[in-house]
């Protein structure tokens, strides 16, 4: 049971991580928190399983096809609901306009690929236990993520752009740095980051349309727990929500393990609102 | 425009707009009476479901429209109102109750858990708030799931039945038909009243409801105690009308329809929100082939919405405020009315800072600072930018907390880091920028500023009970006399994002004396003015100094410093660089040398 535990939590955790780092290079680029993350968690899985198991699709193809889904789709939910509202974001008309797409994506699911659970098929026919790729798969897209990020934004040159904007987007575009195409890109990056938790993660949670709202609010989970914008602390997050939850399904029940998550988060929001590893505080007059 | 006639004109326009404002819900109550009459179960049916989705959407529109808190999962307090009420009546989880009191049971329910969410919306940034919405309609649906023996799991169990006089038919229907005009009535109630002002005010400009002394967090509680309440009855009967529940009839999609309702219909409205409500629950029954794509065209209409008409459909009906207002327009404020606005106040005598430092980082904003406002004065602080003049109003008016020093009121300490306490001291102030509720009008943004006086709790005014008609009755004769000392009770009904940038500061003075301060911090309020209209402002402030308030005027015009003030401190960095009269300070070397110039 303990081997279950671990396994199933560690590999629900990274998807959980990997939602939670989707939110915050959205939310780097931009100040902006995006329902469009579990969005793209659950087409993910649901494209995955579209391109390789019902087109037949070679696996890598269909691997790389829905990745670069999930990069148009970072575009188009950067032009299509954050740029407009941008201008007046103490309104926070980025919930509800990022949710309207993330829902009508969403509904555009139900209706053309069902709103049954679907299968996922499998990709790299070993196992039992660790080795079966629904567990570690999501695992090592997460190492790959956040070693692959944290290169990024300390390496190369593009990345410490992305951190200056990040940082202060005023001073970073007085300094010359194309603030929009930065935000652009960092959506195409979100979008490729989140359809990659979806699609590893797809053999664990199926395809399946309801997995967005149940993605959205677990993978924020974390986001809350370490912090807004730390990346690390996402994963911290991400892999103790996933421990959590999978010890007290298996010791108390759903029930308990459902609230016990959201009594934990609120009581993290109010005790301490920066994240149990942050700082923050707004200047308001 | 003569003295007599104009605070009476916008009274009648007022009681004109209250009949004019009534027919709509009179014709719609109307309807809903004499419907019936066709005897038609179906059309019956789908009435009822919008009965039910307004009592629930009645109170989100508090929630959303007028404190703008984006609750995304308000549906969570349907499904809580309808399971509690059902497993209540059916005596799953204990004896079986009668199906009446289960109602209430699910009211209060829902009452529980519309504050527990909505926790953290009294401190957080709205994502989290939206965010804990979904999170916990999420997580009662998998609730409802799992827990078989009370809910049915999946399979459901069945609605409550209630008995006479509201049996099933149309005895239920004028059951659902009275709770949906109550509840109109009651929040209909509450948002004209002190409570649904500072519900605005804190959407907008919660910086300037805090200084009108509005306890945000108190306010923000009793809304989503009584939204809460209204989305558990509404589960309830929703739960019977189905007669059968199953945790699929409560979607997530069904928040998204409320929402949309509300947004359609404007914020700040209640007509608005009731006829969108209306609208979206028949359109689906004439659009058979559609179904499926519901959920698509709502959400397609939220981003329509939310990119196109923010301020949805009573925006674009709001033809009043699209009549041109008069061109050249004068501020000619009246001082001889202060004696009757300010009235007879708690005398106080001085606000002493001693020592105060406060740190930002590495910046000294304020580096030692002594400083004594007394009653009766007018106080200038003057200095060259970021010398730590607004810095220092902050302090006083509790917006920074100070790394060391003394901050007293009459020798009584005054606590640091209560910015809504401050009105309670009759401290009022103003900002650098006008901080006011653009679409309310100038009228509404000045009796905000009345908040602290009334005496009505906020039952009694979602009751509309005689302490709350006292209450407006005296807040609105307040308001109309302090807009009338400013000189702009001609422009009481217009929307305040018309007015010209001047008069917005002549609003906020209006505002900051329906506290009848004993102290006034004025923050630059002459930037942006004309030269005649700085004058009329000097002129205006020495009044009510006169009238025993203690001023203190951060300003930039040195001309209207050394005109009206009684005493001068000049900061430089952060510290003191002279203080006294205004001759002395004109004579001061050092002053002259950093600030004033040759």
């Amino acid at each position: 049971m303990l081997e279950s535990i671990l396994s199933y939590g560690l590999a629900v955790g990274a998807v959980y991580a990997l939602i939670g780092i989707t939110y915050n290079v959205m939310f780097s680029a931009s100040r902006v928190f995006s329902f469009t993350a579990g969005m793209l968690g659950m087409l993910g899985g649901v494209l995955g399983a579209l391109f390789i198991a019902k087109m037949g699709m070679p696996a890598i193809v269909g691997f790389v096809l829905v990745l670069a889904c999930g990069a148009v789709l970072g575009l188009v939910t950067e032009v299509l609901t954050v740029r407009p509202v941008l201008k007046s974001i103490e309104q926070h008309l980025y919930v509800l306009s990022t949710l309207a797409f993330a829902l009508m994506v969403q509904q555009l699911t139900a209706v053309e690929w069902g709103t049954e659970a679907q299968p996922f098929p499998r990709l790299i026919p070993i196992g039992p236990g660790w080795l079966d790729q629904q567990f570690w798969l999501p695992m090592l897209a997460c190492a790959v993520t956040i070693v692959g990020l944290e290169l990024l934004y300390r390496k190369t040159l593009i990345g410490r752009a992305f951190l200056a904007c990040a940082e202060d987007s005023y001073a970073a575009r007085a300094l010359g740095l194309p603030e929009t195409q930065l935000r652009m890109a960092s959506f195409a990056l979100a979008g490729v980051i989140g359809t990659l938790a979806g699609f590893t993660g797809a053999e664990m949670l199926l395809a399946f349309f309801g997995n967005q709202s149940i993605l959205n609010f677990y993978g924020f989970v974390p986001v809350a727990l370490g912090g807004m914008g730390s990346n690390r602390g996402a994963v911290v997050g991400g892999l103790a929500l996933g421990l959590f939850q999978q010890a007290a399904n298996f010791l108390v029940g759903g029930i308990f393990a459902a609230v016990a998550v959201f009594v934990v988060f609120i009581i993290v929001l109010l005790l301490r609102p920066e994240g149990l590893a942050g700082a923050s505080a707004a200047r308001r007059v | 425009m003569t003295d007599t006639a104009a605070p009476a004109q916008p009274a009648r326009a007022l009681s004109l707009a209250r009949i004019e404002g009534a027919l709509p819900w009179i014709a719609l109550g109307l309807v809903g009476l004499l419907l019936p009459l066709l005897d038609d179960s179906y059309i019956g049916v789908i009435a009822q479901r919008a009965y039910i989705y307004w009592i629930l959407s009645a109170g989100l529109n508090l929630v959303v429209g007028y404190a703008g808190q984006i609750a995304i999962g308000w549906v969570s307090m349907l499904t809580l109102g309808a399971y509690t009420t059902a497993a209540l009546t059916a005596g799953t989880a204990t004896p079986a109750w009668h199906p009446y009191l289960a109602l209430v049971a699910g009211g209060a329910v829902g009452a529980l858990a519309g504050v527990i969410v909505g926790l953290p919306a009294l401190r957080l940034r709205t994502f989290y708030f939206a965010m804990t919405t979904l999170g916990f309609a999420t997580i009662v649906t998998q609730v409802a799931l799992a827990w078989k023996d009370v809910t049915g799991g999946g399979v459901g169990t069945p609605g409550p039945v209630f008995p006479w006089p509201f049996d099933p038919g149309w005895g239920f229907y004028y059951f659902c038909f009275i709770l949906a005009a109550l509840a109109t009535w009651m929040t209909a109630n509450l948002a004209s009243s002190r409570f649904g002002r500072a519900l605005v005010a804190i959407r907008d400009s919660e910086v300037a409801a805090e200084a009108s002394g509005v306890a945000k967090s108190r306010l923000l509680v009793a809304v989503f105690l009584f939204a809460g309440a209204l989305g558990g009855v509404a589960g309830g009967l929703f739960a019977s009308l189905q007669s059968y529940i199953t945790p699929d009839a409560f979607t997530f999609e069904m928040s998204v329809l409320f929402f949309i309702a509300i947004l359609i219909g404007g914020r700040g409205s209640i007509l608005g929100p009731a006829l969108g409500t209306i609208v979206l629950t028949v359109l689906p029954e004439f659009a058979a082939p559609l179904v499926q794509w519901s959920t698509f065209l709502y959400a397609a209409m939220l981003l329509a919405i939310v990119l196109l008409v923010p301020g949805g459909i009573a925006d674009l009906l709001d033809y009043k405020n699209r009549r041109p207002l008069e061109q050249h327009r004068e501020i000619v404020p009246r001082p001889e009315l202060l004696g009757r606005v300010l009235g007879a106040r708690v005398a106080s005598s001085a606000i002493t800072l001693e020592n105060i430092a406060l740190h930002f980082g590495g910046v000294r904003a304020i580096d030692g600072l002594d400083l004594e406002i007394k009653s009766g004065e007018v106080h200038g602080l003057i200095g060259p930018n970021g010398s730590g003049k607004t810095t220092t109003l902050n302090v006083i008016s509790g917006y920074y907390r100070p790394n060391t020093g003394l901050l007293e009121l009459d020798g009584a300490d005054l606590p640091f880091d209560q910015p809504q306490a401050r009105a309670g001291y009759r401290i009022a102030r103003t900002f650098q920028t006008p901080r006011l509720v653009g679409s309310a009008s100038v009228l509404e943004n000045v009796k905000i500023g009345g908040t602290v006086d009334g005496e009505g709790s906020f039952t009694e005014s979602i009751l509309a009970l005689p302490r709350h008609h006292r209450d407006e009755k005296q807040i609105k004769q307040a308001a109309m006399q302090a807009l009338a000392a400013v000189g702009l009770e001609s422009l009481a009904n217009v929307r305040a994002d018309r007015l010209q940038h001047s008069e917005l500061r002549f609003v906020e003075i209006a505002r900051a004396l329906m506290l009848r301060p004993a102290f006034l911090l004025l923050d630059e309020p002459a930037a942006g003015l004309s030269a005649e209209e700085i004058r009329r402002l000097g002129a205006l402030i020495v009044a009510i100094s006169r009238e025993g308030t203690g001023v203190l005027l951060v300003e930039h015009h040195a001309d209207l410093i050394f005109d009206i003030c009684d005493r001068v401190t000049v900061l430089n960095l952060g510290k003191v660089l002279a203080a006294g009269t205004p001759a002395e300070i004109r004579a001061h070397r050092e002053v002259v040398s950093a600030y004033l110039g040759a």
